[in-house]
């Protein structure tokens, strides 16, 4: 299961034009009823890959090649090594998750894949070409990023943050067009901000204030979206409710990959898992097919029971009782 | 209650050696990679306490070297002669003008030590430094104005001018420091900061006294050399007292480093052991400074320096400080006596040289100062309204 | 229209669009407007009193020829340094606190003045030198210190906590070195060396602040103009902005550059004079009630400080007239004391 294929890479043109969604059902769960507004996500949905290459490639049912690749990545900080030789591949139009314990490399993969992070070794590839040989802005038209960190500058309102998304759209002198307006306006309405825009960021609660960064994430328009750790210091309702804009965002076309702390969540909602235990890949596939017992127990130590969870027919970890 | 441990983790593991033989803890994984912390409790314990005893045999090394070197070097044998034969040739070099000077480097030294290292426990902040933080340009700013302005030249008169100072910018730096969220380089940039303004003061007062800048200048480089008989007496009880009262501190002090919540839950009372503190600190630094001059980076080398060979416990770490601060101290004035012989580098300078790139070192070293990832983030909920 | 309610946008048919924020247009011409009525005024007052008026007709080339020499000789080039010094500094200051993401990180706290006075000394006491020695002392050890400090922050590090503490660290080295100078200097000297250090804007002429104007009138238009947009992301976080498209490195070298040349070249025409950069960003931010760097209000902000503090120590006692740098580090400090009280509980201190 474990699929670790190498891409061919080579210009392949990637597809591109984003499937409208059709009727965003989110699972009961949602919290405050905020994640839903499913319309406008339709149009935030990119027209383009990257910048110009909107071909339309063939529309692979499936075996579509991967857009974000990364080929033996060897991850440093400094002087200690996270990872050596690792290969993944982001399945595009995905919601990729990846899990494992702490300190197992999971946000230093995240960074490494959105360039945060120069890998030591290796290379990571987007749309066919080495990510380091990308532009910055047009990178940043074609991949968007949600850091762990974020600070968002004080006293700024919800509007003005989301706005920020725009610049890698922005120039000298086209520093506020019409488009960058609708996309801001629907940007905020799709995470269920849009009743928040005048209000101060500060002000706001954690749950709030994480769906005001995926806004701003969200008004990059980039077909890929990389989430770093998106529901911590969030309580249950607004995990659910960031989780179910996220499983939004990808059934309205886009290809998101989100580290997460919660094996449950990840097999909720992830179409694709890996699993990561120091530094390198212990599994990798659909969910359904790689979270066991034994893969629980290899990549966390922890004995436990796999169980099908009765909302959504998902493995669902149950850890063995202390006896 | 005697042997309570009211400290951190460390303490703990510490004193679990005065429980019976035998009894050893359990292995916990030292967080520290020294290599007294690796060794069992019981010998640990013995081998602070040699090291103590080496460090004051070191200190003893250094005062006779203080006495001995100089712009007229004395053989050991008559530096000692020196001392107590009065007549000796070399009676009046000893007596007028070592002897001070060594006196007065041993209590300044030992009480810049010293409270560097109650101001790195009390705001929990490995980078306070009485000088940096500017709680000696605090003293400075409030001598110079008693000098200038109100005609105040004797040092039993302006000491009580430097504890004001010493004591205004303690209260306010601690007030800064114990804001939310206050990280090692805010209340560094908060102390840099004061230290400006308060020698922009400085100066500004200088600059309309000519007369009197030409005494300054050299006081607020920080010099042991103009030390006489007179300033030690003065100087001394004030130290001792701050010394004495920062021993006495160090178990409470233990105690609030986890925190004013870890600390009632272990019986300590905060808010007296903040006050005590910051009385010390001023006490130290108002002494200090008023005898010999503003002078930084004593009290953040030598804790830091004496944290690697004790841990973080207070009751060893403080009387390491204080006897090890006077070596630094000294060793650096005596440095200072060789490197431009004939003429002097006063003892602030050669600190300041030293200490510089020790602060740097720190600075650089990764994951030491724990730049806490996520705090004060604008995505994390720290400050989630209700 | 979200976003735009504290926006101005210009839209032309071709699709080109500018946006700008009317109050912090309003703030910065405000203080622009102040600092030159501040300046015709000091330029009127003095031993030779002109009324406004006459001032104004002076300068626009109609006056009486005596009143022209005063005022085109000696006492415009003392004001025009003046304005282009708290500029200067504004701006730096602007620039720093963005980067480091903390309102006390102007380039007075991180070492920057700290070098250019240490060059100004090692001008004066080693080499006895004259207006030429200290102008090229000041913005060689402004550049030197700004050299090391991003040497020895690192490259990856020469933001937030890194580089404060790199710069504190650097500036209490280079105050110790400066005590050092001044000892060695002859008492003279001394007295020279201290009312420089302290920032003094006495018998300044055009020359002294020549070589500021000129970098303010190329690096000020770089800064902001193509700078600062980035910089603005820049304070989302290193993670936030390379997500957005910006590149840090480079975005974040130009800016530190320009700051400490503009901090540099402001010390060497009038020495470091304290507290300007520390404060006019902030007032100027509290003006506006933005977010963001503010680097034009700020700018502007500087200037009318600065004028201001000049005409206060002219004025503030009769018969006697103080360095600008005593009034700014007196005032400043004030401000220091008021800032630390009342800020921390935010916790952005």
């Amino acid at each position: 299961m474990t699929i670790r294929q190498h891409p061919t890479s080579g210009g392949t043109a990637s597809p591109s034009d984003g499937p409208p969604l059709s009727g965003t059902e989110t699972g009961g769960a949602a919290a405050n009823g905020a994640a839903s507004a499913g319309t406008a996500l339709s149009d935030t949905v990119p027209g383009a890959a990257g910048d110009g290459t909107a071909g339309n490639g063939a529309a692979g049912n499936g075996a579509r090649p991967p857009r974000l690749v990364g080929e033996g990545l060897t991850l440093a900080y400094d002087k200690r090594t996270i990872a050596e030789g690792l290969d993944v591949a982001v399945p595009d139009r995905s919601f990729t998750v990846i899990v494992g314990p702490n300190a197992c490399g999971k946000s230093t993969l995240l960074r490494a894949l959105a360039r945060i992070l120069k890998p030591a070794a290796g290379t990571v590839v987007l749309d066919g070409e080495r990510i380091g040989a990308w532009p910055a802005k047009k990178l940043a038209r074609t991949l968007g990023l949600l850091p762990q960190s974020s600070i968002a500058p004080e006293g700024i309102t919800v509007a003005d943050l989301v706005a920020r998304g725009r610049y890698p759209h922005q120039g000298l002198l086209r520093q506020w067009s019409r488009e960058d307006e609708r996309v801001v306006a629907e940007s905020m309405a799709a995470t269920g901000v849009a009743d928040l825009a005048e209000r101060a960021v500060d002000e706001l609660s954690g749950g709030q204030r994480q769906r005001v960064w995926i806004a701003m994430a969200l008004a990059q328009q980039t077909p890929l979206l990389l989430l770093d750790e998106p529901t911590t210091y969030l309580d249950i309702a607004h995990q659910i409710e960031v989780l179910d804009l996220c499983a939004d965002l990808h059934e309205s076309g886009r290809t998101v990959v989100a580290v997460l702390h919660d094996l449950n969540h990840a097999a909720r909602y992830a179409t694709h898992l890996i699993a990561l235990r120091d530094g390198r890949i212990a599994a990798e596939g659909a969910p359904g097919e790689v979270v066991t017992a034994e893969l629980v127990r290899e990549v966390f130590r922890l004995p436990c029971r796999v169980i099908e969870d009765p909302e959504t027919g998902t493995p669902l970890v149950v850890p063995a009782a202390r006896r | 209650m005697s042997s309570v441990p009211l400290g951190s983790p460390q303490v703990f593991h510490a004193t679990s050696a005065q429980s019976p033989p035998r009894t050893a803890p359990p292995e916990e994984p030292a967080p520290r990679p020294s290599a007294a912390a690796a060794r069992p409790p019981a010998s640990r314990r013995s081998v602070r306490a040699a090291g103590l005893a080496v460090s004051v045999l070191l200190l003893l090394a250094v005062l006779v070297l203080s006495l001995a070197v100089g712009a007229r070097p004395l053989s050991l044998g008559d530096a000692w002669r020196g001392l107590y034969d009065s007549g000796s040739p070399a009676y009046t070099v000893v007596h007028e003008m070592r002897l001070p000077r060594t006196l007065l480097g041993l209590l300044a030294g030992a009480a810049l030590g010293l409270a560097g290292a109650v101001m790195q426990a009390l705001t929990r902040n490995p980078l306070a430094d009485p000088g940096l933080l500017g709680i000696n340009a605090g003293a400075a700013a409030v001598v110079v104005t008693a000098i200038s302005f109100l005609g105040i030249g004797s040092f039993t008169g302006f000491v009580w001018f430097a504890f004001a100072g010493a004591g205004a910018v303690a209260v306010l730096l601690y007030a800064v420091g114990g804001g939310r969220g206050a990280t090692p380089a805010r209340l560094a940039l908060a102390g840099s900061a004061l230290n400006a303004a308060l020698f922009s003061y400085v100066n500004a007062v200088q600059l309309l006294d000519t007369a009197s800048l030409d005494r300054m200048r050299f006081w607020t480089v920080g010099s042991l050399a103009s030390a006489q008989t007179y300033t030690i007496e003065r100087v001394a009880p004030f130290v001792l007292a701050g010394l004495v009262l920062a021993l006495l501190l160090a178990r409470p002090l233990n105690a609030l480093a986890m925190g004013d919540d870890s600390a009632r839950a272990l019986g300590a009372n905060p808010a007296r052991t903040r006050v005590g503190a910051i009385a010390a600190v001023t006490l130290l630094c108002g002494a200090a400074t008023a005898a010999c001059g503003p002078i930084v980076f004593v009290g953040l080398m030598v804790p830091h320096f004496v944290r690697a060979l004790t841990g973080p416990d207070l009751r060893w770490l403080l009387p390491y400080c204080a006897v090890l601060s006077p070596v630094l101290m000294l060793g650096a004035d005596v440095l200072g006596r060789v490197v431009v012989r004939p003429s002097e580098l006063q003892v602030g300078i050669v600190m300041v040289v030293l200490g510089g790139p020790v602060f740097l070192y720190f600075v650089r070293r990764p994951r030491r100062l724990g730049t806490r990832r996520r705090a004060s983030t604008g995505a994390a909920p720290e400050v989630a309204a209700p | 229209m979200t976003g735009s309610s504290r926006y101005g946008v210009i839209r032309t048919p071709g699709g080109l669009s500018l946006r700008f924020r009317p109050r912090a247009l309003v703030v910065a011409g405000g203080c622009l407007l102040l600092a030159l009525a501040l300046g015709v005024l000091l330029i009127g007052s003095g031993d030779f009193p002109m009324s406004p008026p006459d001032v104004v007709r002076t300068l626009l080339g109609n006056g009486a020829p005596a009143d022209s020499l005063i005022v085109n000789q000696i006492r415009l080039p003392r004001v025009g340094t003046a304005l282009a010094v708290g500029a200067a500094l504004g701006l730096a200051g602007a620039i720093f606190q963005s980067l480091v993401r903390n309102p006390l990180g102007s380039p007075d706290m991180l070492g920057f003045s700290q070098g250019a006075a240490t060059g100004v000394l090692a001008g004066i006491v080693l080499a006895g030198g004259g207006g030429l020695a200290v102008a090229g002392g000041a913005v060689g050890g402004g550049l030197l210190t700004g050299v090391l400090v991003y040497a020895v922050a690192g490259r990856h590090g020469a933001h937030g906590q890194r580089l404060i503490l790199v710069g504190v660290g650097v500036a209490a080295i280079l105050t110790g070195v400066n005590g050092y100078l001044l000892t060695r200097a002859k008492i003279t000297d001394a007295a020279r060396a201290v009312l420089w250090l302290t920032g003094s804007l006495d018998g300044r002429d055009w020359g002294d602040s020549g070589p500021l104007l000129v970098a303010l009138a190329v690096l000020g238009p770089v800064v902001l103009v193509f700078c600062g947009r980035a910089l603005r992301m820049l304070e989302m976080g290193d993670d936030a902005a390379h997500g957005l498209g910006v590149p840090i490195e480079r975005v974040r070298l130009i800016l530190l550059a320009a700051a400490v040349l503009l901090a540099s070249f402001a010390a060497a025409a009038a020495g470091p004079v304290a507290f300007v950069a520390l404060s006019a960003p902030q007032l100027a931010r509290r003006l506006t009630r933005t977010a963001g760097p503010n680097l034009l209000p700020a700018a502007c902000m500087g200037a009318a400080l600065m004028v201001a503090a000049d005409w206060v120590a002219q004025r503030a006692f009769p018969g006697h007239q103080l360095p600008v740098g005593v009034v700014t580090g007196l005032l400043g400090g004030g401000y220091l004391v008021w800032l630390l009280v009342t800020e921390r509980r935010t916790g952005r201190i």
